[in-house]
């Protein structure tokens, strides 16, 4: 098997094992967080809070 | 004037947002990096439309044009700091239909780039595997590779996927100023033959004509500096670094194209120029120093690679705009509670991205992508007379007022009347195709999807009461 073959080989390897990782990592912080914490990121919550709109 | 919204106000203390870490360093390789792949390839097929001339006309006009874009969404950006940036932007001042197009504008654009990105990393690297002798490769795993890898480190952090991207964006840019000291820009006529390249036979083939049509691939040299206001919501301070970011991204960007003009110009006939996938590269061939090769191959694959990035963290962004207001499932809004990103919508987009690495070339995947890009531009020309009737200045705090208005204005507007025009020669049933989705996915919007939006919500910037209302 010449070496550009392995090099491809590998190229599909470690883009299954990042997906892979990606999934099972997804997966545990969808099990560990309510679903409600995970969705609770606000637009303009820095603005509004912080940052108080003044002139 | 010291309104919150209550919605806002009420909010738990155990939100999980994005991180805001970033700063103009991250805006600039966020901007350059999704443009510089421009210079590397994509421009230089105005010089097929119009001449070696043309191609200089249009970088400058195209240039105009995105010095218009960057003025404008620096000045909007730096008051409606959000993730989705334009997109943001259109919620407030013109409404939600409006919103959920520019919304798709933005996906439509940044996929469309990523995938075209891939496909000239993947093509280059096979390239050279047969070039080393070795056969039966095909690009495949390296177009994986190449989005997988990137989809992976946009989910693990924002803050680290830019400051690669800022890495490898300085490099390639430095590949270009090195190619264009090395060939002695001082002394035309020693390796440089732009009098011969360049005569009044062949400076506009097809005359002025030529020009306008050049103008649907002059856009490279620019397309996707509007991309930082992705980042609004990431920003530590989003109304300084956003307008110096983008505004330092965008000089750096007239000297990268000039100097690639000049050199292409005067190393390449223009026959071939407006053919070539790679027009630095074949500059550095000409001169016939390895080492130059060598380096404009890299700044080639690095420029594609740090835009396929930065187009991952803008499409991401604008698709978790979405979900959050509801304009998709909020199933999208999801931020990782660990790394801080949009895991959901980044992920969501992969499959999509490789799909359409396989099912489409590169000159469909670029102009779905330059279509969309200049159906926002048309947009954002609007989009600021709209806000300075609504919110004039002295109303609301600004980061950066913009000269001139409504100057720039009317300019983009006209630019981007005639760059559709330009579509429409090279391109025309691609631009009614597109358009013909964009009218379906509004009736979508309108009729059924509109009624799951919470319509006060979506409205989140604390200003006073829009001036006429």
């Amino acid at each position: 098997m010449s070496t550009w073959a392995l090099i491809s080989y590998g190229c599909w390897a470690i883009s299954g094992i990042l997906v892979l990782w990606m999934l099972y990592d997804w997966i545990k912080t969808d099990t560990k967080y309510s679903e409600a914490q995970l969705t609770s990121s606000r637009e303009g919550e820095i603005e509004a809070i912080s940052e108080k709109h003044k002139l | 004037m010291n309104t919150v919204n209550p919605a806002v106000a009420s909010a738990p203390s155990e939100r999980v947002s994005l991180l805001r870490v970033l700063g103009p360093v991250q805006i600039w390789a966020l901007g350059v990096g999704i443009v510089l792949v421009g210079e590397f390839t994509g421009w230089n097929f105005s010089a097929d439309k119009g001449g070696t001339l043309a191609a200089l006309v249009v970088l400058w006009l195209v240039g105009l044009l995105y010095t218009c874009v960057a003025m404008i969404d620096s000045e909007v950006t730096s008051t409606v700091a959000a993730a989705g940036g334009q997109y943001a932007q259109a919620k407030h001042i013109v409404g939600p239909l409006m919103a959920f197009n520019v919304a798709l504008y933005l996906v439509f654009a940044y996929t469309m780039l990523e995938v075209s990105d891939a496909i000239l990393a993947g093509d280059l690297i096979t390239q050279v595997a047969t070039d080393s002798g070795a056969t039966g490769i095909t690009h495949n795993p390296f177009l994986v590779l190449c989005i997988v890898v990137l989809v992976w480190l946009n989910y693990r952090g924002v803050l680290m996927t830019l400051n690669v991207n800022f890495i490898i964006t300085a490099l390639a840019f430095l590949s270009i100023v090195v190619l264009f000291f090395s060939v002695q820009p001082w002394s035309q006529g020693t390796i440089l033959k732009l009098g011969e390249m360049l005569t009044p036979s062949n400076a506009l083939p097809y005359g002025w004509i030529g020009i306008v049509a050049g103008f649907q691939f002059g856009i490279w040299y620019y397309l996707g500096i509007e991309g930082t206001t992705q980042a609004a919501e990431e920003v530590r301070s989003p109304a300084r670094s956003l307008p110096f970011g983008t505004m330092a991204g965008m000089m750096t960007l007239l000297v990268a194209a000039a100097l690639t003009w000049y050199v292409c110009a005067s190393l390449l006939p223009w026959q071939h120029l407006g053919i070539t996938f790679f027009p630095l590269y074949d500059a550095a061939v000409v001169t016939g120093s390895g080492s130059l090769k060598f380096l404009l191959f890299w700044g080639t694959v690095l420029s594609a690679v740090a835009s396929a990035n930065g187009c991952i963290n803008d499409a991401a962004r604008a698709w978790f705009s979405l979900g959050r207001d509801r304009y998709l499932p909020t199933w999208f809004s999801a931020v990782h509670p660990k790394y801080r990103t949009p895991y959901r919508s980044i992920v969501f987009l992969m499959p999509i991205a490789v799909a359409f690495v396989f099912i489409s070339d590169l000159n469909q995947a670029i102009t779905f992508s330059i279509l969309s890009g200049v159906l926002h531009y048309t947009f954002m020309s609007i989009n600021i007379v709209m806000f300075r009737n609504k919110w004039p200045v002295g109303s609301i705090r600004r980061g950066y007022t913009h000269p001139f208005h409504p100057v720039p204005a009317f300019l983009l507007l006209a630019l981007c009347v005639i760059t559709i025009f330009a579509i429409f020669l090279g391109y025309g049933s691609q631009l009614v195709a597109m358009v013909a989705f964009y009218v379906i996915v509004s009736l979508w919007f309108h009729f059924y999807r509109y009624r799951f939006v919470g319509r006060a919500a979506q409205f989140t910037m604390p200003w006073p009461r829009p001036k006429g209302y």
